[in-house]
């Protein structure tokens, strides 16, 4: 047995190692969030909002049709995925007997984990091949699939959270199991379930990885699904990798109002969950 | 019921579309890397260290595949230490204000979007660490090893170091969030019961709770590297991308610590827009397919081990 002093010497050592790599794993966001305040305030303008690109070279210009594109595809991306979404959280919470159930719960774990990428690559494959050309569709399809398997796990977590004497109650009137859950069990669990869809569009809004071969990207305002789509973060990284002084001003604005979109979901979602608990 | 039976079949059905994705995806980039993957051979263009895509046309994915693994370990490392400490910290010996603080930048660390982190990279990180590391470094060794010159690379600040620091930084939320939940899940009366034996905090943690959470943390770590095989943005924006390896007992196995490199994701994400022959869009898909190999084995552990270990680690 070691002295005792020794052993008090050594807790103290190793508490002060874990308050170090405690500031360590925060430092690089701290930073980061840091420099984006700083040289995002000063980079931010009302152009940045509404009006689009200019030619390479040229002051001035925003990112108003990026704006718009990150707002078309996250949305239609959304209404793809929430219904395959939700149907595999009601699958998982409501009918924990169903043969589908297993496979189900470590495929969604994995796709969860898979690489946003790959499924970039997926929409390019079944989309924007057979239809020729690059196109918005496939970029929101592309931004679906990253949503998915957040949405189902997000409804699943949240259906189990409602007591179960609900259901008992509502059966133990004569509903039927799909009035329990569509009427009961979902309404109960409203505030959980759309935190689950604001965590997902907020992971789908930041990524660029599967929109730079599927909505391609765009300098001019498009509103049709069917034509190359801007985004906030295509338009960011096309700008923080060119060799323009400006650009890279307003590809730290980009980095800045998407900042600022992930805290105010994440801020959103938190504040529905309280309401509720 | 009819009602029942009806939606019951509609849930299935569109639950399918989960599993159905999750299979289509392995599917449909085999299909869309067929091509290559048939003229190259499948060990062949996994070993093949050549990628030409203008003169002779040759494709391998060695040089992406070493530059995947290697960069995603050493990040893996590197965050090793940070997060499990903030973990461990958060989960026991944090103040309580501390404690909602640390949970709420965990939880956005791991929301800030790669192209921020890249951006951040590009005309923060990469500058400091050319400035102070490389260039010293590469000043000292020019005098004192010369040897060692190769292996370092040139010091631009835009290199597989930098790729390194950048995703460490953005892995160590997975780990940290599921190693702090497996640290909370050990039963009180575990920790009561070493503090009534007289233990101190450092012991306590040691003795009765690491060993109880070993399989969570496990997991988490072995989530986080799936996370870091899989980045794109982020990696592609400081790593310089370059295939060119350094040899080792004649085998192309690393790339220079300073110098540039490339990873599967950045090479796929850089080059799929200026991919005009069939081959080339072929071999593009077909390194994406072996991504997802990889991706798909480390993701199948990592819930593996989530579930196996979820009761408290009583199988640890």
């Amino acid at each position: 047995m070691r002295s005792l002093q020794a052993r008090y010497n050594r807790d103290r050592f190793m508490m002060a190692l874990l308050v170090l790599g405690t500031a360590l794993a925060a430092l690089p966001l701290l930073l980061l969030l840091g420099y984006a305040l700083i040289e995002g305030f000063t980079s931010l303008n009302w152009d940045f909002f509404t009006k689009t690109q200019k030619p390479p070279g040229e002051l001035g210009g925003g990112m108003a049709q990026a704006i718009v594109g990150t707002i078309i595809l996250n949305g239609v991306a959304l209404l793809l995925a929430i219904p395959f979404g939700l149907a595999a959280g009601i699958l998982l919470s409501e009918y924990p007997e169903h043969p589908l159930n297993p496979p189900l719960r470590v495929l969604s774990d994995t796709l969860n984990g898979m690489p946003a990428i790959l499924k970039g690559l997926l929409a390019y494959v079944l989309i924007v091949k057979p239809m020729g050309g690059f196109s918005g569709l496939s970029g929101a399809v592309a931004l679906a699939f990253i949503m998915l398997p957040i949405l189902a796990k997000s409804t699943e977590s949240v259906l189990r959270l409602v007591p179960w004497t609900i259901r008992e109650a509502g059966l133990g009137l004569g509903l039927p199991r799909w009035r329990v859950i569509l009427s009961l069990v979902l309404p109960a669990a409203r505030a959980g379930v759309v935190t689950g869809m604001l965590l997902a569009l907020s992971r789908a809004a930041g990524e660029a990885a599967p929109l730079l071969f599927t909505a391609f990207g765009n300098v001019y305002m498009q509103f049709n699904l069917l034509q190359p789509m801007d985004s906030l973060p295509v338009r960011l990284y096309t700008y923080a990798v060119s060799p323009y002084d400006d650009w890279h001003r307003q590809a730290w604005a980009a980095g800045l109002v998407l900042l600022g979109l992930i805290v105010l979901t994440s801020l959103l979602a938190r504040w529905a969950t309280r309401g509720r608990q | 019921m009819l009602g029942d039976r009806v939606f019951a079949a509609v849930v299935t059905l569109l639950a399918f579309g989960v599993v159905a994705l999750s299979l289509g995806l392995g599917y449909y980039l085999y299909l869309g890397g067929a091509q290559a993957i048939e003229r190259f051979g499948f060990w062949g263009f996994l070993t093949g260290t050549t990628w030409d895509p203008a003169l002779k046309e040759e494709f391998g994915a060695w040089p992406y595949l070493v530059g995947t693994l290697l960069t995603s370990f050493c990040a893996l490392l590197l965050s090793l230490f940070p997060a499990i400490a903030a973990a461990i910290y958060a989960a026991e010996y944090a103040p309580r204000w501390l404690v909602g603080v640390i949970n709420y930048l965990v939880d956005l660390m791991a929301a800030v979007p790669s192209v921020v982190y890249g951006l951040w990279g590009i005309f923060v990180l990469a500058p400091f660490l050319r400035e102070k590391l490389f260039l010293p470094a590469y000043m000292w060794a020019a005098e004192n090893a010369p040897g060692v010159l190769p292996y370092l690379g040139n010091p631009s600040g835009y290199g597989f170091f930098t790729a390194v620091v950048i995703l460490a930084s953005m892995i160590i939320p997975y780990t940290t969030a599921l190693a702090r939940d497996a640290i909370s899940l050990v039963p009180q009366a575990q920790r009561e019961a070493a503090y009534a034996l007289g233990a101190t905090r450092w012991e306590v943690m040691r003795l009765a709770m690491l060993p109880y959470a070993r399989g969570g943390i496990l997991a988490g770590v072995i989530l986080a590297l799936g996370r870091a095989l899989g980045e794109t943005m982020a990696v592609a924006m400081v790593i310089g991308n370059t295939n060119i390896m350094l040899k080792l007992l004649g085998i192309p196995l690393l790339y220079p610590l300073f110098g540039p490199a490339t990873t599967m994701p950045s090479v796929i994400a850089l080059e799929f827009k200026e991919a005009v022959t069939d081959i080339h869009l072929s071999s593009l898909i077909a390194l994406g397919f072996y991504l997802f190999l990889v991706a798909f084995a480390v993701n199948l552990l990592a819930s593996y081990l989530i579930n196996a270990f979820k009761v408290g680690g009583q199988r640890a």
